[in-house]
């Protein structure tokens, strides 16, 4: 009787360890195998541009066109954005900023105090900046945030579970938490638009050619062009993410 | 208070809601708890500090009963729980967050297999002397084996001894690895710091104590049993140690952003001089570390009679568990009061009924003293225990 029941727990310990390697071997036959639409987004390919965003702030007058846009074409919810239009004001003291971040807001007026004592003041556009070394990318525990070809950085529908580190990782604060849909969101660069050949609503729309979309590495486009001559700076350049968002006219205070 | 010159407090528009609420602060502490419960056991099991004995099997079932209820808040927090399975069968490898799944599985699969090589011999003999249902229930727990010699239970105190002393390292990966998924973020300047695994490793093997701690006395005063002084007085022996360690790498983490007068403490001094001073500065830092520390080295280096013991050493955990519960909080929260803008803060609300509410988190929190009440009622887990049929798990 004790011969068999020992050979019984020897067995069972033995399968408990095959049992282990099976579970662990799961996950990566699973990757292999799952049906991801990452496969169809990149399908359709960006027929080998390299896209980027020029961002001028020279030019933005604070209309918050672009604002209303995106959150039409994109059905933003209601207390999110995905793309913001930052004022500010310096002083001798600081600088002093509020924001566009709501479809159909107006700024209110500063106070007298305060432009007199204002030494230059501008509007800064905000979006998500598609990142080459994007953080969200990184730490996605299911890979549903992924970089498309194109230099799109995206959030797969189907797959994100919704636990919310990518929105802690990105360092531009783009990233929000969908209460519809119940997945991360955040600007796309209107992917659904460019592959059809059509630029984003909020260039679109953007009265004073602010905002600019095109493939980096061609010359012959004006993104190329800014992008080559290497005159422009990006967001929080000490976090090391490679933004392709690039501005011009940055003042040194926007963060 | 603001940071980087700001003349308004400018926080950027998605900043304004903090996502990781009160389920993501119970997550950590619950995890620290099962870490923590662990290494007391294995203290006996691996390191052979004899006087621990009594808590061996009692720190496991307490491990076991935590370990079950650790991962259900990020469960509930999860935007779309019915793919948590994801993290196992598409795991993004550069994610740190993405192994969790199975460290934590893993982890919990160790401390069955040591629980069941515990109470083998108990199962064995309760299906031998039960009858019908109850009789099936304990025979499928013996999952089949029912060897007892001398030789087969020296081979399960063998075991025993090795996945206790394989469950160290993995309970310490399991809990360092919490503090990695917060302390790898460099967007987050409360967060981005290499000491936070060991802060986080520290505070969880703390916590842990100081809770056995609470449960030992509160069990053993509650069932008018004697108390084992001499385990108790060892067990405040290490709390002390360990929990002079784990001050100090919290208070070096922010003396350390302090003196380097970097970006960090741009953003940090004004949180932690604002809207953290009463929770971190007052509570974490000063009253409930303070507290437990003098107290500790009151009854560890003064000679104290047993009443005082009691009533000063379950004072002195009962501040721990609160200074550990308060840096999750501090951690967790804290961090995102500071927005990406680096130019403004945010307020956190206390939420009751939400989802992630302070009533779903005191039921979780709740939720493993209940298993360890249930599994009392079956499980002999002190030799003194009206079950115990064996000695089974001493060696």
């Amino acid at each position: 009787m004790e011969q068999p029941t020992c050979k019984g727990r020897r067995t069972f310990l033995h399968e408990l360890v095959l049992g282990a390697v099976a579970f662990a071997a799961a996950g990566p036959i699973a990757l292999l195998s799952s049906p991801r639409s990452h496969a169809a987004v990149a399908a359709q390919g960006a027929n080998g541009k390299e896209y980027a965003f020029v961002v001028d702030v020279s030019k933005c007058i604070g209309c918050g066109y672009c604002v209303d846009a995106c959150a039409i074409e994109n059905k933003v919810p209601k207390d999110s954005v995905r793309t913001w239009v930052e004022r500010y004001v310096a002083t001798e003291e600081g600088a002093h900023i509020d924001a566009i971040d709501t479809p159909g807001k107006a700024l209110p007026p500063l106070p007298a105090a305060l432009l007199e004592k204002s030494k230059w003041s501008a509007f800064v556009p905000k979006l998500c900046n598609h990142c080459e070394n994007a953080p969200c990318v990184q730490v996605c525990p299911v890979g549903a945030t992924f970089t498309a070809p194109g230099g799109f950085v995206l959030v797969d529908p189907e797959h994100c579970i919704g636990c919310g580190y990518c929105i802690q990782a990105c360092p531009y604060g783009v990233r929000f938490f969908n209460e519809k849909t119940h997945i991360a969101d955040k600007c796309t660069w209107c992917y659904h638009r460019v592959s059809k050949g059509l630029e984003p609503a909020c260039v679109t729309v953007c009265p004073t050619n602010a905002r600019q979309f095109g493939d980096r590495n061609n010359p012959a486009d004006p993104v190329g062009k800014i992008y080559q001559s290497d005159n422009w700076q990006t967001l929080k350049p000490d976090m090391h993410s490679h933004s392709r968002v690039l501005y011009l006219g940055l003042p040194r205070e926007v963060i | 208070m603001l940071p980087q010159g700001a003349l308004n407090n400018y926080y950027f528009p998605n900043n304004a809601h903090i996502d990781w609420s009160l389920m993501i602060v119970i997550y950590p502490y619950i995890t620290g708890l099962v870490a923590g419960a662990f290494v007391v056991s294995a203290l006996y099991h691996v390191f052979k500090v004899k006087e621990f004995e009594t808590f061996a099997r009692f720190a496991l079932v307490a491990s076991f009963c935590f370990g079950l209820f650790a991962a259900l808040p990020l469960l509930v927090h999860l935007g779309q729980p019915l793919r948590a399975f994801n993290i196992f069968f598409t795991p993004h490898t550069t994610s740190a967050m993405s192994i969790f799944g199975y460290v934590y599985a893993g982890y919990m699969i160790l401390v069955m297999l040591e629980l069941w090589l515990v109470y083998r011999k108990f199962f064995i003999d309760k299906a031998q002397t039960t009858r019908g249902w109850q009789r099936l229930i304990w025979k499928v727990l013996t999952l089949g084996v029912t060897e007892t010699s001398p030789g087969a239970l020296r081979l399960d105190h063998g075991l025993i001894s090795l996945f206790a002393g394989i469950g160290i390292p993995w309970a310490f990966v399991l809990h360092g690895y919490v503090g990695f998924i917060f302390g790898s973020v460099k967007a987050n300047a409360w967060w981005a710091s290499p000491l936070m695994p060991i802060i986080f490793l520290m505070s969880a093997i703390v916590s842990g104590i100081a809770m056995l701690m609470l449960m030992y006395s509160f069990i053993r005063w509650r069932t008018g049993r004697p108390y084992d002084f001499a385990a108790m007085r060892r067990l405040m022996d290490y709390l002390w140690g360990l929990f002079m360690l784990d001050v100090t790498f919290e208070t070096l983490e922010i003396v350390y952003m302090f003196y380097e007068q970097g970006h960090h403490w741009a953003v940090v001094g004004p949180l932690v001089m604002g809207k953290l001073f009463g929770s971190y500065a007052i509570g974490q830092m000063l009253i409930f570390s303070g507290l437990p520390l003098l107290l500790l080295g009151y009854i560890v280096l003064f000679d104290v009679t047993d009443r005082r013991f009691v009533k000063l050493a379950n004072f002195a955990s009962l501040c721990i568990v609160f200074q550990v519960l308060l840096m999750r909080f501090n951690v967790v929260i804290g961090g995102q009061m500071i927005s990406k803008s680096d130019r403004g803060y945010v307020d956190f609300h206390f939420e009751w009924f939400a989802r992630e509410g302070m009533v779903p988190a005191l039921l979780i929190l709740a939720a493993p003293f209940v298993t360890y009440f249930i599994l009392s009622r079956f499980l002999p887990i002190f030799s003194d225990d009206a079950l115990s049929s064996s000695g089974n798990g001493k060696r």
